[in-house]
C-alpha cells in the first residue's frame, strides 16, 4: 500500500524547521549486504545546528544510515551532501565529520591527551596550538588535566567524554554519535545524557546520532527520524511522534499503547470493536469503511467506568504495575485481547470486573490499516 | 571503506610466485614437463623402498600422535588441576623444548641416550660390558626422539584449553550427580576436542615434515623427506621430484582429514565464565610433587647433557663414564676462530633477514584481506598458509628446482649456490607464521579503531603507523619470534639449499658430529639454544598487556 504521507511524515522535503537552507541532507539512500536490503530511499534534511535522531529497533539499518554518512559504507544509490558538497564519494579522512562511537574506540595504546590530539597532528597542527586545543577539548567536557592518563585506566562515564572531546578537538562540521550511552551504566546514563546535551547545545553542530531508546531520542533530539526495517517510517519532533504517529509501527514503537482489532466505519470515523463498542478514532489514512483496522491506543487515553455508553469494553484486570502517581492497569477482554489503562492507584485491584472506555479528552486512538501492521 | 585492490593482486602475485609456482615447476619436473609424462610416477610405484618410506612416514607420524598425546596430555591436567609445590615452576620447565630447534633436541637426545653416550656408559660401566648395550637407530630411535620433542604440542594445547574451562560446567556436572571420571570424560575431554585435534593436526603435520631425527637416527629406516634427500644427492632428480609431489599430495591428505574430522562441530562454553579451581592435594601432593620433578628431570636432561659435552675439551673423553676434563674451550673455539663463527653470523643475518621479509608480507596481506576488506583475502591467507601445510623438505626442493634455471621469463632466476637463496626458502617457510600472528592481530582490532582515526582525518599510512603498528606489536613480535627461531635454527631448508658459504649453524653442528668434534657440536647447540631463548624471551617478554578500554 502507499502511505501517503500527512504532517511529520516519512520522506517530506521539507524537513528542517526553518527556511534556511538544510546542512546535512541524505538523498534516496540505498544499501544492499548481499541479498539484505539495509536501508531503502532513505532521505533526510538536517538544518544547522539541529540535533536529529535516528531511532529505531535493532536491525532497523539506522547505524548503516550513520556509518554511511561518516563514509565507513558506500551506498550503492543516493548522495549524502554536507553544507553543499557532495561527500558520497569522499574517505572519511576527508569529510571533517567527528564520530563517537558506540564503544569509543579510544587508541588504547595513547594518552587521554594523545587521544585528542591525534586529529589535530594528522593535520599538522603545531604542537603548541595542540597542546592548547587538546586543554581547551578536554576543559569542554569537564576532564582538565586528563592529559596524561592512560585511556584503560579511566571510567567508562569519562572514556565517553573523553571520545566527545577527541571528536570535537579538530572542529568538524558534523557531530555523528553512535549510540554514544549504550555502554554506561542506567545510573549514568540519565546524568551524561543531559551534558552531552548541553556540550552539543554550547558549540552548536550539527548532530546526527543513533539511539534505540526513545527516552534518549526524546530529551536529545530536536527531531527525531523513525527507522524500520531500512526505511523511514516517520520524522518529527517528539511530540508530533508521540502525539501523531504516521504509520502504525510509529504509533506502536513510540510510548506503551495497546492495538486492538477493529472494523472501520467510515461515515461515523469510529472504529467497531469486537463485542459492539464504537471508539471514535483518528485515521492518518483515507481508509475504506468496513476495512479491518487496527486501533492503537495509549493507556492515559482510556479510563475505568460502568456500562453505561456504547463505547465500554467489559474485561477483567489481570496484573497492576505500580508506577508513583498512577497506575498501569492490565485488561484482558473477553476474545482475548489485552489492554493497558492508566488510572488513580486505587481504581482497581487484579481480578475485578471492569469496564474501558476512551476519555473523552485524552489523546484520541488511532487507527491504522491492517495490512500495515509491522 | 575503500578497497586497495590494486595492492592486493601485486602482493596476490608475489606471494603465487613464492609459494604457488615452486610448486607448479615441481611438478612440472617431476612430469617431465612439456612431455607430460607419468613415467617417473610409474617408476616410483614400482621401487618397493618408495613404498617403504612413504608407509613409514605416514606410521612414524600417528604413532608420534599417540605417544606425544600419551606424555602431554597427562602432563597437562598434572600441571593445571592439581596443586602441587613447585608446580608454576616445573609447569614452564616442562613447555622448555618449545622453543629450542628441533636439531638440538635431537643432538642432547643422541648425547645421553645414545650408544655413546650416558646412559649407556652407564650401564656399560655398571655390567662392565665391552659394547654399547643399544644401538639408538631405527624407527624406534626415531619414535622416541619425535614423542620427546613434539609432546609440547599436546601439553600446551591441553593447559591452554583447560584453563579457558568454564568451571561452572563442570561444577554443573557434578551437582548433576556426576563422578569426578565422568565429569572428565563427558564434560572436560569433549569441550577439549578442538585443542587437541589441533595438537594431533601439529603434531602429525610436523612428524611428517621431520627431518633432522631420521636423518641422525634412521640409519638405513628411511622415511619420505630423507628419502627425497638421499635421492637429490644421488643426482636421481626426476625422482626426487616424484618424492615431493607424493609427500606433499599425504600432507595435504593428512591435513584435509584432520580438518574434516572437526568440521561442523561447534563447541561453546570455552573463554565464559571462571576457570575451574586447582584441586588441592592432601598428603599425596608430595609424591606428586616428585614425581612432577622427576618426570621433569626426565624431560629436561638431554638439554642438560647438551651443556655438559659442550664442555668437554676435544679428545679428553674416551671410555669414562663421566668426562674427566670440563672447560670453555670448544665456546671459544666457537666464537672466536673466524671459520667457526661464520655459520653463527650467517644463521642471524638470514634469519633476520628472512624474518623481516615474512613480516612485512604478512602484515601487508593480513591489511588487505582484513581491514582493506580486498577480494583477494582469501587467496592471500591460502597462499601465506601453504608452507605450513606442506613439508620443509618439499619446499626446498622446490625452490632449488625452480631457481636452478635462468628464464626471468617464465620467473625463474638462478639463485641456487647464491646467498640469496636461504634467506628465501626461510622467508618461505615463515610466511604462516607471520601471516597467521598478522591475520589473528588484524581480526582482534576493532575496526571502531581504524574508523575513529580515519574520520580523524589520518590517511592510510598514518593510520598504519600510528594505530595498527603499536596495536598489533605483541602479536607481530609473537610471530616474528617464531620465525625467528625457526630461520636460526632451521636445518630441513638449509641441508638442500646450503653452500659452504652460507652454512648456517645447523649444517655446522652436522658436520662437528661427523669430525667427531661432539663437545664443538654441542657448543653450537647451546649457542643456538640460548640465542632461542633470548630471542624468544626478548620478543614475548610480558608487557602491560594493550586492552580495549572499557
Amino acid at each position: 500500500m502507499d502511505v501517503p504521507l500527512g504532517s511529520g511524515g516519512a520522506g517530506e522535503g521539507k524537513l528542517s524547521p526553518d527556511s534556511e537552507p538544510p546542512f546535512l541532507v541524505l538523498e534516496h539512500l540505498d544499501k544492499r549486504f548481499g541479498a539484505t536490503h539495509v536501508t531503502q530511499d532513505v532521505s533526510l534534511s538536517v538544518a544547522r545546528s539541529e540535533i536529529l535522531a535516528l531511532l529505531g529497533p535493532s536491525g532497523s539499518g539506522k547505524t548503516t544510515v550513520l556509518r554511511t554518512v561518516a563514509g565507513f559504507e558506500t551506498p550503492d544509490s543516493g548522495r549524502v551532501v554536507a553544507d553543499g558538497e557532495d561527500v558520497t564519494d569522499v574517505p572519511p579522512e576527508r569529510r571533517r565529520f567527528g564520530v563517537v562511537f558506540q564503544n569509543y574506540a579510544l587508541f588504547p595504546h595513547m594518552t587521554v591527551g594523545e587521544n585528542v590530539a591525534f586529529a589535530l597532528e594528522s593535520r599538522g597542527v603545531k604542537k603548541k596550538e595542540v597542546r592548547e586545543a587538546v586543554a581547551r577539548a578536554l576543559a569542554s567536557v569537564d576532564l582538565s588535566g586528563f592529559e596524561s592518563r592512560p585511556v584503560t585506566q579511566i571510567s567508562g562515564g569519562q572514556q565517553q567524554r573523553v571520545a566527545l572531546a577527541r571528536a570535537l578537538a579538530p572542529e568538524p562540521r558534523i557531530l555523528l554519535l553512535d549510540e554514544p550511552l549504550s555502554n554506561l551504566d542506567p545510573s549514568l546514563r540519565g546524568r551524561t545524557r543531559r551534558e552531552l546535551k548541553r556540550i552539543i547545545r554550547s558549540i552548536g553542530i550539527t548532530t546526527l546520532f543513533v539511539t534505540h531508546e526513545q527516552e534518549e531520542a526524546f530529551e536529545l533530539g530536536d527531531r527525531v527520524a523513525l527507522l524500520n526495517g531500512g526505511r523511514l517510517e516517520q520524522v518529527g519532533t517528539p511530540r508530533e511522534l508521540y502525539a501523531a504517529p504516521a504509520t502504525r509501527f510509529a504509533a506502536s514503537f513510540i510510548g506503551r499503547s495497546s492495538v486492538l482489532p477493529a472494523t472501520w466505519q467510515k461515515s461515523t470515523g469510529r472504529a467497531r470493536l469486537p463485542g459492539g463498542a464504537a471508539w471514535p478514532a483518528i485515521a492518518p489514512w483515507d481508509l475504506l469503511d468496513g476495512s479491518p483496522v487496527d486501533v492503537i491506543v495509549r493507556p492515559e487515553a482510556l479510563s475505568f467506568g460502568g456500562p453505561r455508553d456504547g463505547a465500554a469494553l467489559e474485561g477483567r484486570v489481570t496484573d497492576v504495575r505500580y508506577a508513583g502517581k498512577e497506575t498501569y492497569f492490565s485488561v484482558a477482554l473477553a476474545d482475548g485481547a489485552e489492554l493497558e489503562v492508566l488510572a488513580a492507584p486505587d481504581a482497581a485491584q487484579p481480578g475485578w470486573k471492569v469496564f474501558v472506555a476512551p476519555l473523552p479528552a485524552g489523546p484520541a486512538p488511532r487507527a491504522y490499516p491492517r495490512e500495515s501492521a509491522g | 571503506m575503500r578497497r586497495a585492490n590494486g595492492g592486493a593482486i601485486l602482493l596476490a602475485l608475489l606471494l603465487l610466485w613464492l609459494v604457488g609456482w615452486p610448486l607448479l615447476v615441481t611438478l612440472g619436473e617431476a612430469l617431465e614437463a612439456p612431455r607430460w609424462t607419468l613415467r617417473h610416477f610409474a617408476e616410483f610405484a614400482e621401487r618397493p623402498e618408495e613404498w617403504r618410506a612413504l608407509w613409514a612416514s605416514v606410521w612414524i607420524s600417528l604413532a608420534t600422535v599417540g605417544l606425544a598425546a600419551g606424555i602431554g596430555v597427562p602432563l597437562a591436567f598434572l600441571f593445571e588441576r592439581a596443586e602441587f609445590p613447585g608446580r608454576r615452576v616445573l609447569g614452564a620447565l616442562v613447555a622448555l623444548p618449545v622453543v629450542l630447534p628441533p636439531l638440538v633436541g635431537v643432538i642432547a637426545f643422541l648425547f645421553l641416550y645414545g650408544e655413546s653416550g650416558f646412559v649407556a656408559r652407564g650401564i656399560q660401566a655398571l655390567f662392565r660390558r665391552d659394547e654399547s648395550p643399544w644401538r639408538l637407530s631405527g624407527p624406534t630411535a626415531v619414535l622416541l626422539v619425535h614423542a620427546y620433542t613434539m609432546y609440547v604440542y599436546f601439553y600446551l594445547f591441553t593447559r591452554a584449553g583447560l584453563s579457558r574451562l568454564d568451571g561452572s560446567l563442570l561444577e554443573a556436572a557434578q551437582a548433576l550427580g556426576a563422578s569426578r571420571r565422568r565429569v572428565v570424560t563427558r564434560v572436560v575431554l569433549p569441550l577439549l576436542r578442538p585443542v587437541l585435534t589441533a595438537a594431533a593436526l601439529l603434531t602429525f603435520m610436523t612428524s611428517l615434515a621431520s627431518f633432522s631425527a631420521p636423518y641422525v637416527f634412521g640409519g638405513g629406516f628411511r622415511v619420505m623427506t630423507t628419502q627425497i634427500v638421499a635421492s637429490k644427492l644421488n643426482g636421481d632428480l626426476p625422482m626426487a621430484m616424484v618424492e615431493t609431489v607424493t609427500l606433499a599430495v599425504v600432507a595435504l591428505i593428512g591435513l584435509f582429514l584432520l580438518q574434516r574430522s572437526e568440521a561442523g562441530r561447534v563447541v561453546t562454553g570455552g573463554g565464559r565464565g571462571i576457570a575451574p579451581a586447582r584441586r588441592r592435594l592432601g598428603r599425596s601432593r608430595w609424591i606428586v610433587a616428585a614425581f612432577g620433578w622427576l618426570l621433569a628431570a626426565i624431560l629436561l636432561l638431554p638439554h642438560a647433557t647438551l651443556v655438559l659435552v659442550s664442555l668437554v675439551p676435544r679428545s679428553t673423553w674416551t671410555v669414562e663414564i663421566l668426562p674427566p676434563v670440563l672447560n670453555l674451550s670448544n665456546y671459544a673455539a666457537v666464537l672466536s676462530e673466524p671459520e667457526r663463527l661464520r655459520p653463527l653470523v650467517n644463521s642471524l643475518w638470514m634469519a633476520v633477514v628472512a624474518t623481516a621479509g615474512a613480516l612485512v608480507l604478512g602484515f601487508a596481506a593480513a591489511r588487505f584481506a582484513v581491514r582493506g576488506r580486498a577480494r583477494l583475502g582469501g587467496v592471500l591467507e591460502t597462499l601465506l598458509s601453504i608452507p605450513w601445510a606442506l613439508p620443509g623438505t618439499v619446499f626446498a626442493v622446490a625452490l632449488s628446482t625452480t631457481f636452478s634455471v635462468h628464464a626471468p621469463w617464465i620467473g625463474r632466476f638462478v639463485l641456487v649456490g647464491t646467498a640469496a637463496i636461504l634467506p628465501l626458502g626461510y622467508l618461505v617457510r615463515n610466511l604462516p607464521l607471520t601471516g597467521r600472528a598478522a591475520f589473528a592481530g588484524f581480526r582482534q582490532l576493532d575496526p571502531a579503531i581504524d574508523e575513529a582515526a580515519a574520520s580523524l582525518g589520518a590517511g592510510r599510512w598514518r593510520r598504519m603507523w600510528r594505530v595498527d603498528l603499536p596495536l598489533l606489536a605483541p602479536a607481530l613480535a609473537a610471530g616474528a619470534s617464531l620465525a625467528f627461531l625457526t630461520a636460526l635454527g632451521d636445518f630441513v631448508i638449509s641441508i638442500v639449499l646450503y653452500t659452504y658459504e652460507t652454512r648456517p649453524i645447523s649444517i655446522e653442528i652436522l658436520s662437528s658430529l661427523r669430525l667427531q668434534e661432539t663437545g664443538v657440536a654441542a657448543a653450537y647447540g647451546v649457542v643456538l639454544a640460548a640465542l632461542s631463548a633470548v630471542a624468544f624471551f626478548l620478543w614475548n617478554r610480558p608487557t602491560e598487556a594493550v586492552r580495549p578500554p572499557g
